[in-house]
């Protein structure tokens, strides 16, 4: 059978289509299961899950503390408002120690500078430091790293209060 | 049985029989021959044509790729048996490796070493090929396998930089990889899916492990048996010229047994007590073992990166990376299909004015790279457009800037030099590539603290 007006679709061609169609639905099928399959494996208590930064009464009012096993900075504003920045340089990548002297985050990698609720002083940097989620159980902070949460600008809503 | 009057007996016999069939030399020395003869004409056909061999032609870089896959492979499947990829399970055993295994350190050191060199030689066979115009017709298919092995060559050396998890692989591996987070759309959760995570870590480690030792010698060995497989169906090596030389029709060939054969196993061989010997004296780095808490300053991505990373100095992330890299490789993989002359094949340089004009594109870029890098000291796009979003001002526009030079000097050879298209494109790769050298070399050796510019001589101490 040939294709004509009245009947557009050949056995061949569905059958061609029909392969065609299947053959796509497979390879959607296998790259979502090894996407899924690769996805990060998180463990809690350590970093990559929900860590126990501690009582929040020792934090105190413009302090910032760097949570070793969480790999973020704990800052607490004059307000007793928190934020949980993620110590990784959103540039590329290195670890930003906390300098008490000039109250700045500096990468010593390219010298990105950031103020105490992440927002970029300098760059390279092109935007400010990633947030995790902070929530408070039984007067502890609780702090998920699971996700870093990445913004543009810094503004209250990103700080939360115990 | 009729016909066979001695049938094998037992099955010793039989097997007896089998790998020496009638016809076969009785003796041990011709058998062997036959054996390794007909091992060697599966790879290389029986006649090749005379100047082929030319030493100066090919520098051997094909033949000695392959050796260094090989002694990768070896020395690779050796490293296995003590490592771990574990954390910190890694960094012990390569210190393990180092002190307590008999010629560990000296397995390790071939192996670096080798794979270092496999870098600069597959580059330098690159160059090889398209300066003597062996990239074009009917030779464009094998040109893309070519540039394909380059990137698994990369990656092979990408993902076993970090394998010993110390200091230096740590953070050569998170700069690495944080710029595959500025891709667009994919970027962030493809940078997750590579790492295992938000960050390099034992995941990362695993990932990498896995992909270095199966998926990516498994494709180099396949791809590089199709590349040998397509040297042959697109008619052997292209035939080197000299400058006037017409070109041979049926050019004088020789038997590949022994000539071919002979300056290969030499090559090899000079090659392989070179890498040994290197390797006894000089050590491969170990730092110590990985801390994600604190960065080195200068932290730096492995050397053949490093003109990338100095890239990212210059640009906004999504063009140094993805960018300027993206439209680079477009090039490679389109650069038979546009430089379509055959006239010139197997002639270095093309021709005679080729040699000017490639030295010459080689000056302008060694200057105009160099003063570029100088220059963007005082240039400041993101204070001079403060309103403007980074990716326009730090990004965008400067690689406009770029591209309008590189387009006005394309001009200036078309109408200034009256070049050919062939000439032009001689000069625009020349004149690339060597930036791409200038931008490494500075990446390597005057990058210091905070990535500022130092004098190799004059580069502080850092205490870490």
């Amino acid at each position: 059978m040939t294709d004509t007006p009245n009947n557009p679709v050949t056995r061949r061609r569905f059958l061609r289509l029909a392969w065609g169609a299947i053959g796509g639905l497979a390879t959607l099928e296998v790259g979502g299961i090894l996407f899924a399959y690769l996805q990060p494996r998180l463990a809690e208590g350590e970093f990559g899950g929900v860590i126990d930064a501690g009582f929040v009464d020792d934090f105190p009012p413009a302090s910032v503390t760097h949570i070793v096993n969480g790999r973020f900075y704990l800052t607490r504003f004059t307000d007793g408002g928190f934020v949980a920045l993620y110590q990784r340089c959103t540039h590329l990548g290195c670890a930003v120690p906390w300098d008490q002297t000039t109250s700045m985050f500096i990468c010593p990698c390219h010298n990105s500078q950031f103020t105490d609720t992440g927002e970029v002083l300098n760059p390279p940097a092109p935007r400010p430091l990633d947030l995790f989620a902070v929530r408070f159980t039984d007067d502890h902070v609780l702090v998920d790293t699971s996700t870093p949460i990445a913004r543009d600008v810094f503004d209250q809503s990103q700080v939360v209060y115990p | 049985m009729e016909g066979r009057p001695d049938t094998p007996q037992t099955s010793l016999d039989r097997i007896k029989e089998r790998l020496a069939p009638p016809g076969v030399p009785t003796d041990d020395r011709s058998r062997a021959r036959l054996v390794l003869d007909t091992l060697i004409l599966h790879l290389h056909p029986a006649r090749v044509p005379e100047r082929t061999l030319r030493w100066t032609y090919t520098w051997g870089l094909g033949g000695l790729a392959a050796m260094l896959l090989t002694i990768l492979i070896v020395t690779g499947v050796f490293l296995e048996a003590n490592y771990t990829p574990a954390v910190p399970a890694a960094y012990l055993n390569i210190q393990n490796l180092q002190s307590n295994v008999w010629f560990g350190d000296l397995i390790r050191n071939i192996h670096h070493w080798s794979a270092n060199l496999l870098i600069l030689v597959v580059v330098l066979h690159l160059l090889r090929v398209f300066f003597t115009g062996a990239h074009r017709h009917p030779r464009e298919v094998n040109w893309i396998f070519g540039i394909i092995m380059l990137l698994l060559v990369l990656a092979a050396n990408f993902t076993g930089y970090l394998l010993p998890w110390d200091q230096l692989a740590y953070w050569a591996i998170t700069v690495g990889t944080s710029v595959v987070s500025y891709i667009p759309v994919i970027g962030q959760s493809l940078g997750r899916l590579l790492l295992g995570g938000p960050e390099v870590a034992a995941p990362t480690l695993l990932n990498f492990y896995s992909l270095h030792i199966s998926f990516i010698p498994l494709s180099l060995f396949a791809l590089m048996s199709l590349h040998f497989w397509r040297v042959r169906k697109d008619g052997g090596l292209t035939i080197p010229r000299s400058i006037g030389d017409p070109e041979i029709e049926k050019p004088a060939r020789v038997t590949t047994i022994p000539h071919l054969v002979s300056k290969e196993a030499l090559n090899a061989i000079g090659w392989l007590s070179a890498i040994v010997l290197f390797s006894v004296f000089v050590s491969a780095p170990l730092e110590g073992i990985a801390n994600p808490d604190v960065s080195p300053n200068p932290a730096k991505a492995p050397w053949y990166f490093l003109g990338l990373q100095e890239l990212l100095l210059h640009f906004h992330p999504l063009v140094a990376a993805v960018v300027i890299p993206g439209i680079v490789l477009l090039g490679l993989f389109w650069l038979p299909f546009v430089d379509v002359t055959t006239d010139s094949v197997g002639v270095w340089f093309r021709s005679l004015r080729g040699r000017y004009l490639a030295l010459m594109a080689a000056g302008l870029s060694l200057l105009l790279t160099s003063s570029w890098i100088v220059a963007d000291l005082w240039v400041d796009w993101t204070t001079w457009f403060p309103s403007w979003p980074t990716l326009i001002s730090n990004g965008l526009l400067p690689l406009g800037i770029v591209i309008l030079v590189l387009v006005a000097v394309d001009r200036w050879v078309k109408t200034g030099l009256g070049a050919t298209t062939e000439s032009r494109i001689l000069f625009m790769f020349t004149f690339l590539f060597v930036s791409l050298v200038v931008l490494t070399v500075v990446g390597i050796f005057f990058r210091g603290p905070g990535m500022e510019l130092f004098w190799p001589w004059a580069m502080p101490e850092v205490h870490p």
